[in-house]
Formats: structure tokens, sequence, C-alpha cells
């Protein structure tokens, strides 16, 4: 549906002065063309605008080789900074979940995929690393949430908290805790209600959560598809909980996925996982180059500069 | 009329300029209204415009009437046919509030006196029907039920002959959350289509894309694909009680035309309201009531 960023600077190439290095004027003309690109694929707005300008800076007078025009030449300094951007330091699914039973709480609005994240996420850590693992659904709203997450746990082999009616998110979160330590879990992971970042009195349950237990990895759990919302979102749940990673969830649709850009630029955290599926195995290490192409729409045309 | 803001008289007034206008833009842009129609919108708001004095609040509430000129046409309730039962199709991506939806309406066709019927077609996610029988409990309606894992197919079937054989006015089927570009997925949505028309030429009577209004550009695409497939009738958006704009609504009007029955405003019962255009816009642009 939209025009892949190297189609879009198609007719932009072609003006560009052909050699020596990029003017002021050949970067603004293409960089135009790469904002209407980055809103396209849902990147927030105050993002694209400060990525532009980052690009421009560095783009500008920047020597274009024989061997590639000058188009090409601004969608890689493009790409390499969007990489750049969209990487975190360090390993990308390095949780830190040493000192047993450490706690995993997973937050975001609603029908982003934390249920279906925690046991993935509950399932990978079994598998690739062999841990002990519970799981406690703290949505005591939502209907049958709490037997969803119980549903999951015994199609992967996980256990699950006792549903015990009438507790409080934050007792929920205490008698996990509790039986994380007698069981012998090595992790234990927290999956809440969705909630709107804006919503106070919810926001509020999850500080009472968060200090109850103190996390070691608070996960941010984003669809994938999320529009220009997502600076709103992410600076919100940074500023009242504090996040420690991002999973994008539906990263197997059609999606361009630039709420990527957006997380990372507002929150700082990293990515740490996609969620490419409904099933219980589709979870993958996020990776910043397949994004970048993906917000570019045009990983092709990047492997064919990588190659010049 | 009523939509130029009240205040505005003391407002200051300057000059709309190239600048002002890209910051209409950028406003419309980041309601996710999307590049191309977000030029379009601001740039008939530009005509006759530009170069006149006008404040801040007089140029959101022309824009606000703007955006609620394009749609009005589109703004229309859920059409009720004398066909009994009314055969309502629920669909959409993962997570989108379908079922959420399916609740809320029962529960208000209910209590406009209709007898409704609901078929629990998600039998893919983990307690989807649970979820939806809670739902029906709430709404006081029947939830008809088939095993995890069966073909929703069939479940739709047998649903259309419960629900005539009861005489109920409506049934409403709900179904898994499908992303759209899931061939697989979307063949097995077609199905349901076909064996609903097996049983009636004239079904689904409604068939309701639910589209979330944090989702961003993707949105057309969802729209584009499973009125392809499943004949989409009309559009829902919930997720309207955050902060998204919901804005790509614009940009389906404009392309699609489909009418937009109702938003969702919340997680519980009485949170589903009409569509209504002006509120729509004022909120988009942030213009005062
Ligand atoms: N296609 C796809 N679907 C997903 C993915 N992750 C989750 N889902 C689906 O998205 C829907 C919502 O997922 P949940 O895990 O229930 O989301 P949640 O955030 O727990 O929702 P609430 O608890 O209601 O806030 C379900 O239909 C999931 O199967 C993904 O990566 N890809
Ligand atoms: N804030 C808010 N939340 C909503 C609204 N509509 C639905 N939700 C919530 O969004 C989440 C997903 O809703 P569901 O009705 O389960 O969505 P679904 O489309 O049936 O999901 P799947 O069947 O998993 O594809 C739930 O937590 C709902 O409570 C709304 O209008 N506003
Ligand atoms: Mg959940
Ligand atoms: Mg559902």
């Amino acid at each position: 549906m939209f025009e892949s960023l190297s189609e879009r600077l198609g007719g932009v190439f072609d003006r560009l002065t052909k050699q020596g290095a990029l003017s002021a004027d050949d970067v603004k003309t293409a960089l135009r063309e790469v904002r209407v690109a980055l809103l396209e694929a849902d990147v927030s707005l105050p993002v694209a605008r400060d990525f532009i300008k980052a690009v421009e800076a560095k783009a500008t007078g920047s020597a274009v080789t024989k061997s590639i025009t000058p188009g090409q030449q601004v969608v890689k300094i493009v790409h390499d900074a969007l990489i750049d951007m969209l990487r975190g330091e360090g390993e990308a699914d390095a949780l830190k979940i040493d000192n047993p039973p450490a706690p995993i709480l997973m937050v975001g609005l609603q029908g982003s995929g934390k249920t279906t994240t925690t046991a993935k996420l509950a399932k990978r850590l079994k598998e690739k690393q062999g841990k002990r693992v519970l799981m406690a659904s703290l949505d005591i709203y939502r209907p049958a949430a709490m037997e969803q997450l119980a549903i999951l746990g015994t199609q992967i082999g996980i256990d699950t908290l006792p549903i015990v009616k009438g507790e409080s998110a934050v007792q929920i979160a205490k008698r996990a805790k509790q039986q994380a330590t007698l069981g012998g879990y090595d992790v234990y992971m927290l999956d809440t209600a969705g909630r709107l970042h804006i919503d106070e009195v919810l926001m509020s349950e999850v500080q009472q959560v968060r200090d109850a237990v103190s996390p070691r990895e608070t996960l941010l759990v984003v669809d994938g598809l999320t529009g220009q919302v997502a600076v709103d979102v992410a600076q919100e749940f940074e500023d009242k909980v504090g996040i420690s990673g991002v999973v994008l969830t539906r990263m197997d649709g059609d999606g361009r996925g630039g709420a990527a850009l957006s997380m990372r630029a507002v929150t700082g955290k990293p990515i740490r996982f996609v969620g490419l599926g409904e099933k219980m195995d589709a979870l993958e290490t996020f990776e910043a180059e397949r994004i970048a192409g993906r917000i570019l729409g045009m990983g092709d045309i990047v492997a064919l500069v990588e190659k010049a | 009329g009523r939509l130029i803001g009240r205040g505005a008289p003391d407002a200051p007034r300057r000059v709309l300029d190239d600048e002002m206008l890209e910051s209409l833009e950028e406003l419309l842009i980041a309601s996710d209204m999307g590049v191309d129609t977000a030029l379009r919108v601001s740039a008939n708001l530009a005509e006759g415009r530009m170069g006149r004095k006008i404040s801040v609040p007089e140029l959101k509430a022309a824009l606000a009437g703007e955006v609620a000129r394009i749609m009005e046409p589109v703004a229309k309730p859920l059409p009720i046919y004398p066909k009994k039962p009314q055969v309502v199709l629920v669909v959409g991506v993962n997570g989108s509030g379908k079922t959420t939806t399916i609740g809320k309406l029962a529960s208000q066709f209910k209590a406009a006196g209709k007898s409704v019927v609901i078929a629990a077609g998600d039998t893919f996610r983990a307690a989807a029907v649970e979820q939806l029988k809670v739902w029906g409990d709430r709404a006081g309606v029947p939830v008809l039920t088939a095993p995890e894992g069966s073909d929703p197919a069939s479940l739709a079937f047998d649903a259309m002959a419960k629900a005539e054989a009861d005489g109920a006015d409506l049934l409403m089927i709900d179904t898994a959350g499908r992303l759209q570009n899931r061939a697989d997925l979307m063949e097995e949505l077609a199905k349901i289509v076909r064996v609903i028309r097996k049983r009636d030429e004239s079904a689904p009577h409604n068939t309701l894309l639910v589209l979330d209004a944090t989702t961003g550009q993707n949105a057309l695409s969802q729209v584009e694909i499973f009125s392809k497939i499943a004949d989409v009738s009309g559009l829902v958006m919930t997720k309207l009680d955050g902060t998204a704009k919901g804005g790509v609504l614009v940009a389906l009007a404009d392309k699609f035309g489909l009418p937009i029955h109702a938003i969702g405003v919340g997680e519980q019962i009485d949170d589903l309201a009409p569509f209504d255009p002006e509120d729509f816009a004022r909120a988009l642009v942030g213009a005062e009531e």
C-alpha cells in the first residue's frame, strides 16, 4: 500500500548532483521524502523530526563515492542512523534474571499482547536457559484473563499461581513472590491487566505492584502496529512505572513498525523481543537491521548499497 | 455557527501563512490521519483563508469543521433489518476489541427489546470462550459455544440454526483475531462467510470490522483486505478513551466511505457510544467545545 523509500526517492535521486559531496540542498530535498516515509511507517512526529535533523547534519557535505548514486548515499546514511538508534546496548535478549526468584513485570495498553508474551517468554526461558518459571496473572478486571494465562501455562508446561478470586493485584503479586521463593523458582512473571497510560488509578496500582516486588525487568509490551500515540505511551509508562525494555508484538503483520523507533527515542530502553504470531514459539530476539529496512520499506535496496 | 470557538474575539489573530499551515498539517499527522490526507485537509482549509488574519481558536474550529464535513456521511448507526435472525459477524485483527464490543452491543440491543444470541466463534485463543460467556452473562444473553480447536464455520452454521429455531432477532458471531496478511486465517474467515451464506443468502447482514484507535496507518490495509475477504459493511473504533485520536478514520472515510457505527470508550458494558462527527473532529484537532 505504501511506496517504499526507494520508489519515493526515485525522482529525487535523478535531480541530485551526480558526484562529489552531497550539497545541503540535495540533502534537504531527499530528507523531505524520508520524513514522509517515516511518518507513513508510523514513526511519531516529534521522533521523525529529531531523527531527520540528526541525519541532515550527518549527510550534508558527505562524500559520494563513484559506485553509488547520491540518492543511494542518502539512503545508506539514513539506514545506518536508523540502525544506530534502534539498537540498544548489549545483547537484546539478555534479561537480568540472576538472584532467584527474579521478578519480571509485564505492562502495557489493553490488548497489546501481554498475556501471550508472558507465556511465550516463560517458555523461552525454560527451554533456552533451563529456568524454572512461575507465571501469575494480576488481571483482576478483564473477563477470563486469569484463565487465559492458566490455559497457556498448561499448554506449555509452565506453572501458574493458583487463582484466588477477590485478591488485589498487589496481594497476588506478593503471593507470587512468596510461592516463587518457597517453590524454588528462578523467575516469576507478573502479567498485569491492560491499562491506559493516562489512567491514574491503574497506573498507581502497577506502581504499588512494582514497589511490592522490585522487578528485575519491567517489560513494556507494545503492539507493533501502534501509530502516533506510541510516544505518549512510552513516555507515561517510563515516567510512572519505569521500564527496562520493550517487546513489540504483531510484527508478523504487514505494519511498518515505526513504533519501534518512537519507543527507543522516548525511553532509551532496549527493544528485547518481537512477537511474530499467536503460537507459543513465535517470539524472536529483536534485530535492529530487520526493523530498519522494514520502516523504510526497502530492505532490498539497503542490501544493494551495502554490497557497493 | 457554533463551531467558531467561544472567546475567539479576544484571541490574537495573525496572518495565515505557510508556517501556520504546516503546523496544522502536523496536528493532523499526529492524529494518525496519514500524510496525504493531512495535506489535503489542510489545503482545503487554506483555500480562501491564506493571507487573511485568523486566530488559533478560529483556525482550529474551522479545521474541526472541515474534518466533521468529511465524517458526516459515514456516521451511521448499525442498520437493523426485518430479517430474523439478523446475522452480525464481527471481525478484526488480534486484540482490537471484538469480544468486548460484542458484549456492549448485545447489552444495547437487549435494552432496546431485541432478543439476542451470541456465538463464540473464536475457537482458537485460550479462554476466548470463557471471556465471551462472562459478557453474555453481563448482557443477559445466551452464548453458543463449541470446543476449543473446533471449526468456527460449523459453529456459525449451527448457531444460525439455533437462532432461527429460537426466533432470535439478532445473532452476533465473534471470531478469532487475525492479521489481514495471514492468507490461511483469512481463508478461514472466507469459509465462515460462505457457510453462513449457505444457510441464508442474505447473511451476514452486517460484517463489523473492529479497529483499535491506537493503530496507525496499518488500519488502511486492514480495511482493504478484510473488505475484500469478508465484505465489511461497517466499522467500530475502540479505545478512543485513551489519547489516540483515531485520525486514520478520516483517511478511511475518504478512501472507502464505510459507515462508522460506534466507538469504544472504555472497558465497561456501557462504554460504547454512537460515532458523532463533530465531537470526533473537535477532539481530533484539540478544539474547545
Ligand atoms: N499475530 C499476532 N498476534 C498476537 C501476538 N501477540 C499476541 N497476539 C494476539 O493478540 C491478542 C491479544 O493478546 P493478549 O496476550 O491477550 O493481550 P493482552 O495485552 O494480555 O490483553 P489484555 O490483557 O486484554 O490487555 C490475542 O489474540 C493474541 O493471540 C503476535 O505477536 N502476533
Ligand atoms: N480502554 C479501552 N479498552 C478496550 C476497549 N475495547 C476493548 N478494550 C480492551 O481491549 C482488550 C482486548 O479486547 P478484546 O475484546 O478481548 O479484543 P479481541 O479483539 O476480542 O481480542 P482477540 O480475540 O484476542 O483478537 C481488553 O482488555 C478489553 O477490555 C475500549 O473501547 N477502551
Ligand atoms: Mg492479558
Ligand atoms: Mg476476542
